[in-house]
């Protein structure tokens, strides 16, 4: 019996290497609004902050947050942020928060966040930390009364590939792997203690309309498609000139390919001539020429990345515009009543 | 004395002014606070802690965050981590230099002895403090949060005590906090709703709405239910407010709009082929 149940254990303990996958990401009500807080106060401006909680089985809980403070200068801050982080940290143990970092946020306007640092953040934060997410707040959003938070984590496919820096061509289609699956969304869930909700439904009653709605039913939303397409506008632009490094590339390896072929046919005849004369034949290949350096194949993440951004606002101004098909058909309805 | 036959117990010359202070405090806050008092250490009966936000022009105090501190009570004694106090409000200004100490606040209704010493020490960070408390025993079925400043009842010259009077309380939101309002409210959602479902829901509650205004007026009318003036004087409003425009004119504008946003719609299914393209052209391009 002990020795069945010691190797269960023991298997156990083995068998915790295997993690299961993330499926939910379980926010706690305080966060959100911290979060909110945050990125509002400070908008434009683009924010970022630290998440802590508790990692378990499948859910990541995120139970509270501290934003960091903007950074002006690169030199001094450095080892101040660090302090900052520490001194937070420590502090908020003595007050029994839960002292894990899960991650961190960062707002967004209108959408723009995948960039190669989010990438690099998340790299670093992986080395640490076994499984983290990156909160996502667009407040720009918040005003047409959708609530914008998503949770995004980096695909592992797409991190082992990156990490062994092997981002070429062939690589990408071995692994099947296109610009979709870079990010992985995680739905998200929200959590409140029971002592909390009980003081908001006394201090605010539930209504049958709250400002939310009367937010929603705006008709205007033309600012914010504009702003939209100003960026997606911005997005194909970038999108063609990556486009045209790669005909660049392509065109420049038709053309060494064709040199080198004739190079070597060169080559060929005149070994021919040598074996005819009774001399050593020369070698076919010849490394110190120019013609063989092999061209560096450009970097294909930056369009990636640019290609998710477009989808990103493409997705958005598709969901503006069904909200104010029906806002408009409402408008209509009333009218003719 | 001679002066204190007839001396009159005063209240301070600061009565004038603090008669006029409001307090507006942020859910945020009160979120704060619940969190700590459910996480606090077991043998502590209460939290205390630190308020943060600033003074508007019209000396409404706004409480924007707060911080709890660890602290000791014995019976008659407070024992408050003063450098963790500070550690954590230098730690804050960083962020957000505007956030200044406005006052504290503790779990617990009323205002104990040990209260007003604390008080005084927060005094001499502040000048005119506000002390929170937060009532979470929920007897009676209700929660109470009230905010108090505190006044100098002096005698002449001497000060005699300080008393906590109550000031009235204005719980805020700005915008952004009242969309996800209802999520907050309940103890778990399963997921955040997206744009097309909260439309959704938008339109079965106007839908109510106006059912139900509807049945109030065919009630009023046919003297079922008692009239009432105000309420058939707001209503007349809010139907004279809707625009007078010709059929044809608003017609035209709304057709109008709605050809923008289809034009929007078929816009971005382009790009999103053209992206799909340029996809294929990049990665699964072989050179022979």
């Amino acid at each position: 019996m002990a020795n069945t149940m010691a190797r269960s254990f023991l298997q156990v303990a083995a068998a915790e290497e295997v993690a299961p996958p993330l499926r939910v990401v379980q926010i706690e009500g305080l966060v959100m609004l911290k979060i909110i807080k945050h990125c509002k106060e400070f908008s434009p401006a683009l924010v970022t902050g630290q998440l802590l909680g508790l990692d378990v089985g499948s859910v990541l809980e995120v139970t509270n947050c501290f934003p960091f403070p903007i950074q002006e200068e690169d030199e001094e801050i450095e080892a101040d942020g660090a302090n900052y982080q520490l001194e937070m940290m420590r502090c908020l143990r003595e007050v029994n928060v839960d002292n894990n970092t899960v991650g961190w946020y960062q707002s967004t306007m209108l959408g723009c966040f995948q960039t190669a640092e989010l990438i690099e953040t998340f790299l670093n934060y992986q080395e640490n930390i076994r499984r983290c997410v990156c909160i996502i707040y667009d407040p720009s959003r918040s005003n047409q009364g959708a609530l914008a938070f998503k949770a995004l984590k980096l695909s592992d496919s797409f991190m082992d590939l990156y990490r062994s820096n092997n981002f070429t061509g062939e690589k990408l289609r071995e692994k099947n792997l296109s610009w979709v699956d870079i990010f992985e969304e995680i739905p998200v869930k929200v959590s409140n203690s029971a002592l909390i909700s009980a003081f908001m439904t006394e201090l605010e009653p539930d209504t049958p309309v709250t400002q939310r709605d009367y937010d929603r039913l705006q008709l205007s939303s033309s600012p914010f498609l504009e702003r939209n397409m100003e960026f997606l506008i911005e997005c194909m632009d970038d999108l063609s000139v990556e486009q045209q490094k790669f005909q660049f590339y392509y065109r420049s390896l038709t053309r060494q390919q064709a040199q080198q072929q004739s190079w070597l046919q060169k080559r060929r005849d005149e070994n021919k001539a040598r074996k005819a004369a009774g001399e050593e034949p020369l070698p076919e290949e010849d490394p110190s020429n120019p013609i063989f350096k092999p061209i560096p194949e450009p970097p294909r993440l930056e369009s990636f990345l640019i290609a998710n951004r477009i989808a990103n606002y493409c997705n958005q101004i598709n969901g503006v515009t069904g909200q104010s098909f029906s806002r408009l058909y409402l408008t209509k309805a009333l009218h003719d009543n | 004395m001679a002066a204190s036959d007839r001396t009159v117990l005063q209240f301070g010359p600061s009565s004038a002014v603090t008669s006029n202070i409001t307090a507006k405090v942020h859910p945020l806050v009160i979120f704060n606070i619940s969190d700590c008092y459910v996480r606090r250490p077991d043998q502590a009966e209460r939290v205390i802690g630190t308020l943060l936000g600033s003074v508007l022009p019209d000396g409404t105090v706004d409480i924007r965050n707060s911080y709890v501190v660890p602290h000791n009570e014995f019976s008659d004694q407070v024992a408050l981590d003063i450098e963790y106090h500070h550690t954590m409000l230098k730690s804050h200004l960083k962020v957000n230099p505007q956030e200044v100490i406005v006052g504290w606040f503790s779990t617990g209704l009323g205002v104990t002895g040990g209260s007003a010493l604390i008080h005084e020490f927060y005094c001499r960070e502040v000048p005119n403090p506000v002390h929170l408390t937060v009532g979470t025993g929920f007897r009676n079925g209700e929660g109470t949060v009230k905010a108090y400043v505190s006044v100098n009842l002096s005698l002449g010259d001497r000060q005699l005590a300080a008393q906590f009077q109550e000031i009235p309380l204005d719980l805020r939101m700005i915008e952004a906090e009242r969309v996800g309002f209802d999520i907050l409210k309940s103890t778990s959602v399963d997921k955040l709703p997206s744009d097309l479902e909260g439309m959704e829901v938008l339109m079965e509650r106007l839908l109510t709405l106006i059912n139900d205004i509807y049945k109030y007026v065919d009630d009023t009318v046919e003297g079922h239910a008692v009239p009432d003036n105000s309420v058939g004087r707001i209503l007349s409003e809010t139907v004279a407010s809707l625009p007078k425009l010709s059929p044809p004119a608003f017609d035209k504008l709304v057709n109008d709009s709605l050809q923008d946003q289809l034009l929007l719609l078929y816009l971005s299914s382009i790009t999103r082929t053209q992206l799909s393209l340029a996809e294929k052209l990049n990665t699964a391009a072989q050179m022979p």
